[in-house]
């Protein structure tokens, strides 16, 4: 097989090979079950305890505020479900138009069945419009759930603004917190954040498992119901080789991290300054000022996303489009549409994410052959700067709810 | 001979068969012609995919000599735009409006079925040149009726698109021409369309309750609608219920499954009322055992 070259972090993550390693005991030889009463059960739960441990040091919480989940999405329902039923005489949810359909979609199911759902706007840089937020707030409010940092733009929002206000009016706050964890630093001692979700697959553990962090202190209810597993707030009984790897991760992460994040930033900018230079009528969609460091979503105008992925994909480049097309359905990424992207920049949008394996010669490879390949396809293209000029710049007529 | 045999690999976002890369990669025909003798102009920069076909065309046979084609989209926008200028050189312009948009996609070896527009497509790029070098304009533009605002589709195409290739459902409709791809508030439309062409005559409507039921009928009214029509939606859910009792106008149902634990049922309880009044009687009231 061709070599692959890895862009599409913010999809998933390689397991790194310590991780791996970590894993391998307990899917093979320690396959005792962490409830049991003997010691080769018993062994393992104390391995869960300690990976809890990790996973609180990266956050800057304590061991016994962390529940381990199947995934993101689990940790997301649970938390925005635990506050609906914590505060059962209150009906309104507020939430962000750009969300990750974890949340997004569990706030629509949700306000087809009687709640009132605020989907808060964002600028053309995809910036949390604040005075939204602030008109939002109401003595009806059951949970405040917005994401750390967006997926699809990098763009990261004011958490700790936004937790100072509600915990002030005593709202329950929760983050999606999937694409920030082990990208940058998260210090939960001075972070007013009530629950926050991560997944294990976006920091090089593997897929099927999450962890969600409750404040102690805050009412919870429990999303699962059986065992006694998780101290009975997450029933089922444990993926334990994968909880084991995201503790490994996280402690990986908390220790590398601060390094991480500089060379990978270089690497980021240096892949961006240069498509941006190298193809004409180009353009960055999000906030260039506050980004995760790995993040850049790109738009190439008068060209496809599904044509530059597929184009790319022959060179054994892995990246990922907001486009129509090649979001599976009609329609064209709901997080550029909040921001009023041009339409024509949606379909022509390109999104690298890079990761700690990601090596300069990677980009400079990227560097090389991408504005040929933009070049190839612009000629096939009947569209050119003309056309540009009568594209309203508004959003499409279809709506996001 | 099976319409659309789909011989297709997984290329990893969609299934596209060995011919549809080979054209999207190695596109022929793309480019423009100079001084046309026809061009075909469909799509627009707003649907995500638009193409521009070019004609050389041989004044005395109608016979086109040369085509030129050029897309935005996917890659099955450009390979089909591709297959189209390969399909039609040489012909008449009588021999090549006999195309189908399935000879496109069947010379392409299939399309994934969500990229059958694009075949569509060409097929109506195909159309406009004819109609450009004929010196038909576009007069009926205006007075069409718009569909799917979305995507800007009208009933013509909906129709005819619907008839050439016997779609059924409104997810083929999807498939084909992208209405009811977007905010979805044109299905129904959609499925108007779909029945009145499909249908000799449209099965009628279930009766409306009549003004007066005895208890039976009424206890049987009642019993049907929450077997056939809320349980199974509940379900879907998760969620379920069983009727405990029927006194009057009072019902008496029972929670079960998700149900029971959902914040929600009380709303849930109060929509089953609402129905229940509709269908059967206003003074209907729904209790928890």
């Amino acid at each position: 097989m061709k070599r692959i070259i890895y862009l599409d972090n913010n999809a998933t993550t390689a397991i790194a090979p310590e991780v791996y390693q970590e894993m391998i005991p307990y899917l093979t030889e320690l396959y005792g079950n962490p409830s049991s009463m003997h010691t080769f059960g018993g062994q393992i739960r104390k391995k869960i305890e300690e990976s809890r441990w990790k996973v609180a040091e990266l956050l800057g919480a304590q061991p016994e505020e962390i529940i381990f989940t199947s995934c993101g999405t689990e940790s997301d329902n649970t938390a925005i479900m635990s506050c609906l039923y914590t505060n059962p005489n209150k009906r309104h949810i507020i939430t962000t138009k750009v969300e990750h359909p974890a949340v997004l979609n569990l706030c629509k199911w949700l306000a087809r069945r009687g709640y009132r759902v605020t989907f808060l706007p964002v600028d053309s840089l995809g910036r949390l419009d604040m005075d939204a937020f602030y008109r939002s707030l109401d003595d009806d409010t059951a949970v405040v759930s917005i994401m750390y940092a967006n997926n699809e733009t990098g763009t990261i929002f004011p958490i700790k603004e936004i937790g100072e206000v509600l915990r002030e009016r005593k709202i329950p706050f929760h983050t999606d917190a999937v694409q920030a964890v082990g990208k940058i630093p998260i210090n939960l001692r001075d972070l007013p954040v009530d629950m926050l979700s991560l997944s294990g697959h976006k920091l090089h553990a593997p897929k099927g498992v999450g962890a969600l962090y409750v404040r102690k202190g805050l009412r919870f209810a429990p999303y699962l119901i059986g065992g006694h597993q998780e101290r009975g707030r997450r029933a089922g009984t444990e993926n334990v080789a994968s909880i084991i790897a995201l503790g490994k991760a996280c402690e990986i992460a908390a220790k590398e991290l601060e390094g991480e994040l500089i060379t990978i930033s270089y690497l980021r900018d240096k892949l961006e300054r240069h498509l941006l230079k190298a193809c004409p009528d180009s353009r960055i969609n999000g906030d260039p000022e506050n980004r995760l460091p790995n993040t850049t979503n790109l738009s190439f105008a008068y060209v496809e996303g599904e044509a530059i992925l597929l184009r790319l994909n022959e060179h054994g480049i892995c990246a990922s489009s907001g486009s129509a097309c090649s979001s599976g359905s009609l329609e064209p990424s709901h997080v550029l549409r909040a921001m009023g992207v041009p339409i024509y920049a949606i379909h022509g949008s390109i999104r690298f994410s890079l990761s700690r394996y990601t090596t300069e010669e990677e980009i400079d490879t990227v560097n090389e052959i991408m504005p040929k390949l933009i070049k190839d396809l612009r000629e096939i293209s009947p569209f050119g700067k003309r056309e540009l000029e009568s594209c309203k710049p508004s959003s499409p007529s279809y709506s996001t709810e | 001979m099976t319409l659309f045999s789909f011989s297709v690999k997984k290329t990893g976002m969609w299934e596209y068969t060995d011919k549809v890369r080979e054209y999207f990669l190695n596109p022929k025909n793309a480019g423009e012609i100079e001084n046309p003798d026809a061009v075909g102009e469909v799509g627009s920069i707003v649907c995500g995919d638009a193409m521009r076909l070019t004609l050389r065309i041989d004044k005395e046979t109608e016979r086109i000599i040369d085509a030129k084609f050029q897309t935005f989209g996917c890659a099955s926008a450009i390979a089909s735009a591709s297959a189209l200028t390969e399909l039609i050189k040489g012909k008449t312009l009588e021999e090549a409006l006999k195309l189908t948009n399935r000879d496109i996609a069947e010379f392409l070896g299939g399309l994934p079925k969500e990229k059958m527009h694009c075949s569509v497509m060409g097929k109506e790029a195909l159309e406009a040149a004819v109609a450009n070098y004929r010196g038909i304009k576009e007069v009926q533009k205006p007075e069409e009726n718009i569909v799917c605002q979305c995507f800007d589709v009208s009933e013509e195409k909906i129709r005819k698109v619907a008839i050439e290739n016997h779609l059924t459902t409104v997810e083929e409709i999807t498939n084909y021409t992208k209405a009811g791809g977007g905010c979805g508030s044109c299905i129904p439309k959609i499925e108007e369309i779909l029945k009145e062409i499909w249908s000799v005559k449209a099965p009628p409507k279930k009766p409306l309750a009549p003004k007066r039921l005895t208890n039976l009928q009424k206890i049987a009214l009642i019993q049907d609608i929450i077997e056939n029509e809320i349980r199974p939606r509940l379900q879907a859910d998760g969620g379920d219920l069983e009727l405990i009792d029927i006194e009057g106008n009072r019902v008496i149902l029972s929670l079960r499954a998700m149900c029971l634990s959902c914040p929600m049922s009380d709303v849930t309880i109060k929509g089953i009322e609402e129905r229940l009044r509709e269908l059967v009687s206003d003074e209907i009231t729904v209790e928890v055992a």
